[in-house]
């Protein structure tokens, strides 16, 4: 059962990329490409004489690319198809580590260090406020610095201050490797999506709406925050991994 | 000479000298706890060349994660040595 489904999602999704693929205008056939209008040329030629007009935070709509930060536009929009390679690579990684350090029977490492009864309590307080600061990293990364990646890691270094600061905590692991692959194939998905009606793969289907407000910039949010959920859970299972060890 | 300039100036030999420490310090806790200090002076460093990004992730990564995970290993490898 099992098998079949796995095929007929294979079939669909070729299926999909088949026919969104035929008559592109972005994928001409062999020889007839015009290679002086591909997106390298055009934005070599684009001119930057003329006055580009003024864009105002707060006010500016229907612009080539909605974010306010520079950075995300061109991590999460211009190049969004390397930022799936990198998630690939820290996916690779944690699935390095886990076939190296995953076993059956795991129980915490015991180390000559237990934290008493301050440092337990004030990690939970501080557990709230450093998970918080990653979640808004990760939602305003079309705003302010950062994005998926840094809010991410922020969320993975709460989980490391829980695991620091109590010698028998454990995380629910199983939650972690569902939540990053829902929002592994959530990112593909919605690339696949823009494949199917824009024509690009990962293309920003969505209005821009109005620099600088948080519904704004199209898919860029949803794929900051999807981006950051994968890389949270994927790095707090890798730190699940280094302290654990298998039973006796 | 303006502020920014001196700034950086201190910045940077600062890190050349933790540097160095995490490289000649005996203890490897203490050259672990250096490098963290690099770290987070790299950060500074890098608000002041205008890179709040880059600043962000290092000050995650570089001195959070990276430093724990080093303090956990060199733990777990102590106490396998002490066996």
């Amino acid at each position: 059962m099992k098998n079949f489904l796995a095929f007929i999602t294979v079939l669909v999704l070729g299926y999909m990329i088949v026919v969104s693929l035929d008559n592109n205008e972005a994928f001409p056939a062999y020889g007839e490409a015009d290679v002086s209008s591909r997106v390298s040329q055009a934005f070599i030629d684009r001119s930057v004489t003329e006055d580009p007009g003024d864009i105002i935070f707060g006010q500016a709509t229907n612009l080539e690319s909605g974010p306010a930060n520079i950075v995300t536009a061109i991590v999460a929009d211009y190049r969004s198809f390397d930022t799936l390679g990198e998630v690939t690579v820290l996916f690779v990684s944690s699935l390095g580590v886990a076939l190296l350090l995953g076993g059956k029977k795991q129980k915490r490492l015991e180390l000559n260090f237990h934290p008493n009864f301050m440092l337990r309590v004030g990690s939970r307080a501080l557990f709230g406020i450093i998970l918080m600061t990653g979640v808004y990293i990760a939602i305003h990364g079309h705003l302010t610095p950062g994005g998926g990646f840094p809010g991410g890691a922020m969320i993975a270094s709460s989980m490391l201050l829980l695991y620091l600061a109590d010698d028998e905590f454990r995380a629910k692991i199983k939650g972690f490797k569902m939540l990053e692959s829902f929002a592994g194939t959530a990112y593909v998905l919605i690339g696949l999506t823009g494949l199917l009606l824009g024509g690009y793969f990962l293309e920003n289907l969505l209005d821009n709406g109005v620099i600088g407000d948080l519904f704004s910039a199209g898919i860029i949010p949803i794929v900051y925050v999807l981006i950051g959920l994968k890389v949270g859970s994927e790095i707090s299972g890798i730190i699940d991994n280094f302290l654990t060890e298998e039973g006796v | 000479m303006d502020l920014v300039n001196i700034v950086e100036i201190i910045v940077s030999v600062l890190m050349l000298i933790l540097a160095f420490l995490a490289i000649n310090s005996k203890s490897l806790v203490k050259s672990v706890m250096f490098l963290s200090a690099l770290s987070m002076l790299a950060v500074v460093g890098f608000v002041l060349m205008k890179a709040p990004d880059v600043a962000v992730t290092e000050a995650v990564i570089g001195s959070g994660l990276v430093t724990s995970l080093f303090i956990f290993t060199l733990l777990a490898a102590r106490k396998v040595g002490n066996k």
